[in-house]
C-alpha cells in the first residue's frame, strides 16, 4: 500500500501544479455567476433552471477533468520514459495501475468538493436554504461514477495509442450512456434478432451511469432524499464495474513489453 | 566474489505486427555473469541488443526463452530489484517536481522515510553536485543536471548493483567527466556497476571487465587487457571483434 500511496501522491502533486483544474473551475464559476445574475421573463422559478444548468456544467467539467487527467497518466510515463526508472524499483505493475487510479480518483473527489461547495453557496444565496444531505448523496454517487470513468480511462490508455483518441472515445461512451443508456431496453424491444439480443446485451453490460446523473433532479426540484440503502446499493454496483476495469487494465499491463 | 547478475541462454524475439514480416531475434542465447565489486562495460554497435538485455534484466521485456537473475532471484520478481539502481538512457523526469521531491518519491518506494530518507537524499544530491538546485523544479534543469538527478535516483537506495544505460549519452565533456567521476567513486566504494556505452575511452578507463555483443550474440567477454591484446586501443579491438573492416567500407 505504501507504493500505491507514493504513486497517488505524485498524481496529486501533478494536478496541484498544473493549470487545467483551475481553468475549468474558474470557467464554471464565471458561467454560473453570469447565469445567476440574469432573470429572464421575471420567472420566480428561474432558480431551477440555474441549478439544472450549473449541475450539468459541474458534471461536464468533472468528466473532462477525470478523463483527460487519467488518459495521459501511463502514456506520459512511457513518452517521458519515467516508466523505466519507476518499474526498475521494487514496484509491481498492479501497484502502479492502482496508484495512478487512486491518485486520479482522489483528485476527482477534491474537485467535486470545490464544485459542490460553490454550487451550494450559489444556490443558498438565491434560495436561503442549504440541503446538505441532498448534496452529500449527489456528490457521493457522482464521485463513484468518476471512479468508474477513471478506471475506464486507465484501461483505455493501455488499449488506445494516443491519449486524445482515448479521451474522445471514453467521453463519447459516457455521454452515450448518460443520454440513452436507460432507454436501450425500450429501443431493443421492437427490434428483430440478432439486433435485439445485441442491444439487450449492451443494456445489461454497460455501467448505468445515468442513475447518479439523475440525482441532479433531487437538488433541482427539491425532492426528498432517497433511501441510503439505495445509495449504497448503487455505489456497490458502480464499485463492481470499477474493480472490473481495474483488473482488466492490470491484466493487459502485466505482460506488456516496456521499452 | 559471488555472481550477482546472470543471464542464461537468454533469447528475445520480437514479432512484427505487420503481416509477412519475419520474427526479429534481438538476443540469441546470451550468457553473462557479473560478480560483486566489478565495473562491467557492456559494448556493442547500435541495435546489437544492449538495451534489450538491460530491459530483460529489469523485467521490462519477457524473454522468449532462457533466464535472468539478479542476486540469485528471478528478474520477474519485483523483490529482485530491491538492491539495484537503474539509470535509463534519455529520461525526462517529472518536470512538476523539484529534485528533492523526486528523490523523496523514489525513496518512499524503497520504504525509506523520515530521517533515513533525508540522509540518503542529502548524500546523493551532494554526490551528484545538485545540492544547490534541490528546491528547483526539474523543468528548469539543464540536460547535464537532468542526467545527474537521474543518477541520484538510481543511487537513492544505496544499491549494491548499479545498471546504467549509456550514462554519458548526449552530455558535454564536463558532464561526461562528472558522470565518469561518480562511477569511479562508486567503484572505490566497492559497488558493482554494469553499464552500456559507446564511449570506449571511458570504458577503457573505468571498467574491470567488458562484454561485446553484436546481432544479439556474445562475441567476446573478459578483462579489458585481455580484450585489447594485440590491439593498440579498445576501439580497434572492438571493431575487429564485431567484424568491421575499414577497407571494405
Amino acid at each position: 500500500m505504501r507504493n500505491v500511496l507514493a504513486i497517488a501522491k505524485v498524481v496529486l502533486l501533478e494536478m496541484y501544479r498544473r493549470k487545467e483544474f483551475y481553468v475549468l473551475f474558474i470557467l464554471t464559476i464565471v458561467i454560473c455567476l453570469i447565469m445567476g445574475s440574469i432573470n429572464i421573463f421575471n420567472d420566480n422559478q428561474i432558480i431551477r433552471y440555474l441549478k439544472d444548468l450549473c449541475l450539468l456544467l459541474i458534471w461536464v467539467s468533472s468528466l473532462i477533468i477525470a478523463i483527460t487527467m487519467t488518459a495521459r497518466q501511463i502514456p506520459a510515463e512511457r513518452e517521458q520514459r519515467t516508466l523505466l526508472p519507476l518499474l526498475a524499483k521494487p514496484l509491481s505493475r498492479n501497484q502502479l495501475i492502482f496508484g495512478k487510479f487512486l491518485g486520479c480518483w482522489i483528485v476527482c473527489g477534491l474537485a467535486l468538493i470545490c464544485f459542490y461547495a460553490f454550487f451550494g453557496a450559489l444556490a443558498a444565496s438565491r434560495e436561503h436554504q442549504w440541503p446538505l444531505l441532498h448534496y452529500l448523496q449527489a456528490a457521493f454517487l457522482h464521485w463513484m461514477v468518476l471512479g468508474v470513468v477513471v478506471a475506464m480511462s486507465l484501461l483505455g490508455s493501455l488499449v488506445f495509442a494516443a491519449p486524445s483518441s482515448n479521451s474522445t472515445i471514453i467521453f463519447a461512451i459516457c455521454a452515450a450512456i448518460m443520454c440513452v443508456g436507460r432507454y436501450l431496453d425500450q429501443i431493443a424491444a421492437p427490434m428483430h434478432e440478432p439486433a435485439r439480443s445485441i442491444v439487450y446485451f449492451i443494456y445489461y453490460a454497460i455501467p448505468h451511469l445515468e442513475i447518479p446523473f439523475g440525482m441532479r433532479n433531487l437538488i433541482v426540484h427539491d425532492w426528498p432524499i432517497i433511501g441510503w440503502n439505495f445509495v449504497f446499493l448503487d455505489a456497490l454496483y458502480l464499485l463492481a464495474y470499477l474493480v472490473f476495469f481495474l483488473i482488466a487494465a492490470g491484466l493487459i499491463f502485466r505482460r506488456r513489453a516496456i521499452n | 566474489m559471488s555472481v550477482i547478475l546472470k543471464t542464461d541462454k537468454l533469447r528475445v524475439e520480437y514479432r512484427s505486427r505487420e503481416l509477412g514480416q519475419a520474427v526479429k531475434v534481438a538476443l540469441n542465447g546470451l550468457d553473462l555473469e557479473v560478480s560483486t565489486g566489478e565495473v562491467f562495460g557492456f559494448l556493442g554497435p547500435n541495435g546489437a541488443g544492449k538495451t534489450t538485455t538491460i530491459n530483460c534484466l529489469l523485467g521490462f521485456v519477457q524473454p522468449t526463452s532462457g533466464a535472468a537473475s539478479l542476486f540469485g532471484i528471478d528478474v520477474r520478481q519485483p523483490i529482485a530489484r530491491q538492491r539495484i539502481g537503474y539509470l535509463p538512457e534519455m529520461t525526462y523526469y517529472y518536470k512538476f517536481l523539484t529534485g528533492e521531491e523526486l528523490l523523496r518519491f523514489y525513496a518512499s518506494i524503497f520504504a525509506l522515510t523520515g530521517a533515513e530518507a533525508d540522509k540518503r537524499i542529502d548524500q546523493t544530491l551532494k554526490l551528484v553536485e545538485l545540492d544547490a538546485a534541490r528546491k528547483r523544479l526539474i523543468k528548469t534543469y539543464s540536460k547535464g543536471m537532468q542526467q545527474r538527478v537521474g543518477l541520484a535516483q538510481a543511487l537513492i537506495n544505496n544499491p549494491d548493483l548499479l545498471i546504467l544505460d549509456e550514462p554519458t549519452s548526449g552530455l558535454d565533456p564536463l558532464g561526461r567527466m562528472k558522470v565518469r567521476d561518480i562511477i569511479q567513486r562508486l567503484k572505490n566504494e566497492g559497488k558493482t556497476v554494469f553499464f552500456s556505452s559507446h564511449e570506449l575511452g571511458e570504458v577503457e578507463t573505468v571498467c574491470d571487465r567488458v562484454a561485446i555483443i553484436a546481432e544479439g550474440s556474445l562475441k567476446a567477454a573478459g578483462r579489458v587487457q585481455e580484450i585489447m591484446r594485440g590491439h593498440p586501443t579498445l576501439e580497434k579491438a572492438f571493431l575487429n571483434i564485431i567484424g568491421y573492416q575499414a577497407d571494405k567500407n
